[in-house]
């Protein structure tokens, strides 16, 4: 599913990265656990947390994600959307909560992780 | 510099619950291997082990510094903090186990699975500590 999309279907707000609209993704992963996301997410998957703190986009970082949602309508600090905008990775934000914004993208028809498949290593 | 005549040795402090640095040695340690042209999921698991290595001693010790050796064959990470130690390395590697404080869960630390996290992305993983005194982790990576 394009970035694109997802933002109109959660009428979300981006927050910085707007040239990486049309990038791709191919699941969704919906977690505030840091330590999952690390454990579980594989490539090109996009990041739907309620969390706003530097530590997600370090984390997305250590796993080349590079798009966020953030959920009930969070906005992170200047000093994340910066650490944000240097590492390429779009931020947008909706103000569906995680378990709605997670549903509403699987109706549409990005599925989530397949754990039978093993986690990423 | 390819990853084929490489010797280079990284080192890193990071400062007990400084939250806003934690990570930054694991992002320039990214950074350094991707210049080297080594394979991405090897920089991912390497990625994964650092970071969460990273936090734990932001999070659980009075300090420390990662050490990272590169080598044309393998990657040689050591995490070594000044303590307090861990008194039962059995259980705090049980998936789960965490004695984070709610702060650090806030941030979205404190699961419990870090160092299983760590293990899984090693090929080599020990850990050695002693309460009172400090805690060692050390991982192999081959590439
Ligand atoms: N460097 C360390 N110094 C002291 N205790 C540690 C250290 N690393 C881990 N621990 C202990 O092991 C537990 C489990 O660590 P981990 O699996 O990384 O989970 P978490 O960090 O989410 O608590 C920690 O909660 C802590 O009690
Ligand atoms: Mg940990």
């Amino acid at each position: 599913m394009k970035l694109k999309s997802i933002q109109e279907t959660l009428n979300a707000e981006v927050l910085t990265g707007k040239e990486f609209l049309e990038k791709e993704v191919k699941a969704a992963f919906g977690c505030d656990l840091m330590s999952d996301v690390l454990a579980f997410v594989k490539e090109d998957t996009i990041l739907l947390t309620g969390l706003v703190n530097p530590q997600v986009i370090r984390t997305a970082e250590m796993i080349d994600v590079y798009a966020i949602v953030f959920v009930r309508g969070k906005k992170p600090s200047q000093q994340v959307l910066d650490m944000a905008k240097e590492r390429d990775i779009l931020l947008m934000t909706t103000d569906h909560i995680l378990y709605n914004a997670c549903g509403i993208l699987y109706s549409h028809g990005l599925k989530g992780l397949d754990l039978e498949e093993g986690a990423i290593v | 510099m390819s990853k084929d005549n490489i010797g280079l040795n990284l080192e890193y402090e990071v400062l007990r619950n400084d939250f806003t640095k934690a990570g930054e040695a694991s992002s320039n340690i990214k950074k350094i291997l991707t210049q080297l042209g080594i394979n991405s999921s090897i920089i991912r698991r390497i990625a994964i082990a650092t970071y969460e290595a990273e936090m734990n001693i932001a999070i659980h010790s009075l300090g420390g510094c990662i050490t990272v050796n590169v080598t044309p064959k393998e990657i040689n990470i050591v995490a070594l903090d000044n303590g307090p130690g861990i008194e039962d390395i059995e259980l705090a590697m049980q998936e789960g186990y965490s004695t984070a404080p709610n702060s650090v869960r806030e941030l979205g630390f404190g699961a419990g699975m870090g160092l299983s996290n760590m293990k899984r992305c090693s090929d080599k993983f020990k850990i050695t500590s002693q309460k009172g005194k400090n805690t060692r982790v050390n991982m192999i990576i081959y590439i």
